[in-house]
């Protein structure tokens, strides 16, 4: 009897990044078998389950927005980096703030000593957002603001700089991040224990709603999630989850789901591994799509469209040998673009080191547009749509993360789930299990663990922020206090408070104080006195 | 007092929220037998000299993404000596340029962690250069 011989293969197990075993290869068969159904499963782009993509021309009607998250040291050298992103060709701004800033600290704060302007740009009130903005027309730009603990304190300095441009409410364009629950799970910017938190991400959405309806008034991210550790599954099914919370409490309160769900916006990492994250975007449209229309009963098609931005992999990146970064943001770029991202940021390689050099920046802008021209992946609408494998792929990404997002649901919904460390646990417990397969060779990162240069010499310039923009900023923040009316500023953060008090929406109350120059952290440490303030009580 | 377990103290100075790293190298340290005590984050540097003394650790561990290092370790490092926690090991991880890792040593840091540095790494570090105390 002949013995066949059994093919030698390269490892024991074939799996993605998040360690999911995938078949070798499939076929039409195994698809049937699987009871794969276009019409219900997939339908056409810009129809429902949008599983295609929310658009019915996509990148045809038009491209995706390139949007390079930016910020770092003072208002004005932000300002500079800003038009230079929008000289070269980016289509929206995305700001990122310095970590005193994001904990709703000033920049002469104690806590700030050391951080001011090195994450991001300070912005301590509405004289640095006024110049942060200085010169961009906010009526014809989009601006996404990353800021979730203080993001309404922002968002009405935002507002309140678009108000003196003279531009009209529905000009307003733009996106707050404003996902507090992501907060707790995995960015850890909160300021605010959960449920107050929570009841300012519905005050926000509610008055977005009610006066500025072309602005999304929270991103629903993913991307932190998937960075602190998570596997794309988690990563879908935690943010889906939050999703649904958000929904769940804005209509608690009243509001309609229709009207306030159209401008639910996403945030989605694009890691590593090719084929699982195009499935996972496709999964998350389907998934979106579904529970939105059958369980929370919207009736506004734009209510079941999950439009998302999103971000290649920070943590993919290496120090070791950089410029192999360029490559594997190209190759994550790609699989955003073929699972239909509506908007992207592409990481500069330099960004373990450090915040990117105009050098770096402008390499990962030309990455977006080089694909965008030079490889006609953006002529057609799903390209990978009807591939077994793909598929295969969405069908298994979303029902892996639907099982999760019933259990939380089970539990009573995601901000129980998060007062429980739910989340949090199964993310900490990915992260050890990635890092532990890292360190046995399973997974390969290279530079780091396999094709490593034992005499690599760093090249590569690097950013660095002065601590003079913090001496700087602290001055101004003095000259903003001598010169301010003190008695209205009094008077605004008085109302804050009793607004707070009395469970009243805060947005105008707070519009008013950061008109009257009231800072961040005069407006925020209003809210922690009657609010509290969030205290992580967790293990390892 | 009798040669006990190596006591470790993992500290997250600072505003930095990213705990990712902490948490797995905290996890990491107790697997290989090391008492971890991990302060959680948003701690002042007072707060981590309190941590380190009252706990009396053989090891500080701080770990900074926030680029806040150049103040935050120095005010650790200075707490430390003032209340005469003068032969720890101290380490530091996260996203240290390599042009302030001399002056960091210079300060009374030891070993910095820069990304791709292994659990096993770090765990033979402490081992083989944690005080030894009777």
């Amino acid at each position: 009897m002949s013995k066949e011989k059994k093919p030698t293969l390269r490892r024991e197990r074939f799996t993605t990044w998040s360690d999911m075993d995938v078949p070798m290869m499939l076929t039409p068969e195994d698809l049937a078998a699987e009871g794969f159904d276009y019409q219900r499963d997939l339908g056409s782009p810009g129809e429902f389950p949008y599983t295609r993509g929310v658009q019915s021309t996509m990148y045809r009607g038009k491209l995706w927005t390139m949007r390079q998250f930016a910020g770092f040291s003072t208002a004005a050298e932000t300002n500079k980096r800003f038009k230079l992103l929008l000289e070269q060709g980016q289509t929206g701004l995305s700001t990122a703030f310095d970590m005193p800033t994001l904990m709703g600290y000033d920049a002469d704060s104690p806590k700030a000593r050391g951080e001011v302007g090195k994450c991001g740009v300070a912005v301590s009130s509405l004289e640095d957002m006024e110049e942060l903005f200085a010169g961009i027309p906010l009526g014809e730009v989009t601006t996404s603001m990353t800021i979730n603990g203080p993001a309404i304190v922002v968002l009405c300095m935002y507002l309140a700089v678009a108000e003196k441009q003279g531009v009209s409410r529905e000009k307003v364009r733009g996106t707050l991040q404003n996902d507090i629950l992501k907060e707790y799970i995995a960015q850890k910017e909160y300021l605010f224990p959960v449920d107050p938190a929570v009841k300012l991400v519905t005050d926000t959405i509610e008055y977005g709603t009610q006066f500025y309806p072309n602005w999304n008034t929270i991103s629903i991210s993913g991307y932190h999630i998937r960075e602190a550790g998570a596997t794309a599954v988690q990563e879908l099914a935690f943010t889906l989850s939050d999703g649904f919370a958000y929904v769940e409490d804005a209509a608690k309160r009243g509001l309609n789901v229709d009207d306030f769900a159209p401008r639910l916006s996403f945030f989605f990492d694009v890691h590593n591994d090719f084929f699982e994250e195009i499935a996972k975007f496709r999964a998350a449209r389907r998934i979106w799509a579904k529970v939105m229309r059958d369980k929370y009963g919207a009736k506004n098609p734009k209510s079941w469209m999950l439009r998302t931005h999103a971000q290649t992999a920070g943590v993919s990146l290496t120090a070791q040998q950089p410029y192999n970064n360029i490559v594997r943001v190209a190759v994550q770029a790609l699989a955003a673009i073929l699972g239909g991202t509506n908007s992207l940021h592409t990481n500069s390689m330099d960004e373990t080191l450090a915040l990117p050099t105009d050098e770096a920046v402008m390499i990962a802008l030309r990455t977006q547009q080089v694909l965008a021209e030079e490889t006609g992946v953006a002529n057609f609408v799903d390209p990978l749509g009807g591939s077994y494998l793909v598929e295969h792929l969405t069908s298994r990404v979303e029902r892996e993360a639907m099982a999760y997002i019933q259990k939380i649901w089970d539990m009573g919904g995601m901000v129980e789930a998060t007062k429980r460390g739910y989340p949090q646990t199964e993310i900490a417990n990915s992260a050890y299990h990635f890092q532990r397969q890292l360190e046995a060779n399973d997974k390969v990162m290279v530079g780091v663990n396999k094709y490593q240069m034992k005499e690599e010499k760093r090249s590569i310039a690097t950013l660095y922020i002065d601590r003079a923009v913090e001496q700087k900023q602290i001055e101004k923040l003095k000259a903003l206090k001598a010169r301010r009316t003190k008695e209205k500023v009094a008077a605004a953060l008085k109302q804050v408070r009793e607004d707070a008090q009395a469970g009243k929406n805060m947005c105008p109350s707070i519009l008013a104080a950061v008109k009257e120059y009231a800072t961040l952290q005069e407006v925020c440490d209003t809210l922690r006195g009657v609010y509290g303030e969030y205290r992580e009580v967790g293990g390892i | 007092m009798t040669q006990g377990k190596i006591r470790v103290l993992v500290a997250k100075p600072g505003l930095d929220g990213h705990d990712r790293g902490a948490k797995v190298i905290a996890r990491a340290l107790r697997d290989a037998g090391f008492e971890v005590i991990y302060t959680g984050l948003h701690q002042t540097p007072e707060m981590v000299v309190s941590a380190a003394v009252q706990e009396d650790v053989h090891v500080v561990g701080l770990s900074i993404l926030s680029g806040a290092h150049n103040a935050l370790v120095p005010e650790v490092l200075n707490g430390l000596k003032k209340e005469g926690l003068t032969d720890a090991l101290i380490l530091v991880g996260g996203i240290i340029p390599d042009e302030d890792i001399e002056e960091l040593k210079k300060q009374g840091v030891h070993m910095v962690f820069t990304p791709g540095a292994s659990l096993d790494a770090v765990v033979t570090y402490i081992k083989n250069h944690a005080p030894k105390r009777t």
